[in-house]
């Protein structure tokens, strides 16, 4: 399993808002596929998935508040 | 605030006065472009009338209904952007740099401030002095607001980005409570007592932003 966690977004940026989901669930993902899109106050930022597999967990609903290094979603990788 | 190790070339696009689901379209097949390896890229327009959305924008700050604004002929469009409701209108000049964010410390707040700096240096080549005001993004001449700033991000190539009041019909920032603020908006026009040519302050934007963003010049 693989966790995508929040990226580094700039120096004194510790939080953001997940703006909407780009996968579901079940879903699959290559690693260069955005997977969440993250907003801060001025900007908004496309979560790459970075892994190649299957979405197998959101942690993190829209609209939520999230820490850098938060886990905002699982996925499991494929072998292929 | 940019660390590159050598200058590059910057590709500018005057697209002109273009209608804003127009220039989108061009703005999304360059980000495809900068992506794919291509030269980084700024393009340079000016939208008819039109209120945007940010994507945690408060449609409250949207001070009229749809049916008066369409009777204005101002659409509404949500975007991918950050910040709050803003307008373009004829006069003012958008930019949107598709820079990679990657090669210049992949900090999004250290590019906002960037952008801020070139709206500043800009204004000075007009002998306006322009600055930033604490905690809040854009530019500003005194208590009014002359630059607004909204950007994205997709793998670390940054879209949309600044405009900048140049000859915009101010009244029609009536419309709506720019980016969330009680603010009173100002223009390069309303200081220099008339307007601009905005061909001049294209090609001044230009050099300043390859100065601060160290391309070539």
């Amino acid at each position: 399993m693989f966790k995508i966690v929040a990226p580094e977004l700039g120096e004194g940026i510790e939080k953001a808002t997940v703006a909407c989901w780009h996968k579901s669930v079940g879903e699959r993902v290559s690693s260069e596929d955005d997977i969440a899109e993250l907003v801060t106050d001025k900007a908004t930022f496309n979560v790459p998935a970075g892994v190649s597999g299957t979405v197998k967990k959101i942690c993190v609903a829209p609209g939520r508040e999230i820490r850098i290094g938060d886990t905002l979603a699982v996925v499991e990788k494929s072998h292929d | 605030m940019v660390d590159v190790q050598e200058k590059t070339y910057c590709r500018v696009r005057d697209l002109g006065l273009i209608a804003y689901e127009r220039a989108q379209d061009d703005q999304k097949r360059h980000v495809d472009d900068v992506l794919a390896g291509g030269p980084q890229t700024i393009l340079l327009c000016e939208h008819p009338a039109v209120i945007t959305l940010g994507r945690l924008s408060d449609e409250r700050h949207i001070l009229f209904s749809q049916k008066y604004l369409e009777e204005r002929g101002v659409p509404v469009h949500c975007v991918d952007r950050g910040g709050d409701v803003t307008l373009h209108a004829p006069g003012q000049l958008v930019v949107y740099p598709i820079l990679r964010l990657a090669e210049r410390g992949k900090d999004l707040h250290a590019y906002l401030r960037g952008l801020e700096q070139v709206a500043i240096d800009l204004l000075a080549r007009f002998d306006i002095v322009a600055d930033r005001f604490s905690g809040k993004t854009g530019v500003w001449i005194g208590p009014q607001k002359v630059a607004s700033i909204g950007i994205g991000v997709r793998r670390w190539v940054s879209y949309h980005g600044l405009a900048i009041n140049v000859n915009t019909e101010l009244g029609l920032f009536d419309l709506i409570k720019p980016c969330g603020l009680a603010v009173s908006m100002t223009s390069v026009a309303r200081h220099k007592k008339g307007n601009i040519d905005m061909g001049r302050v294209k090609q001044e934007f230009v050099d300043c932003f390859n100065r601060r963003f160290c391309f070539d010049v």
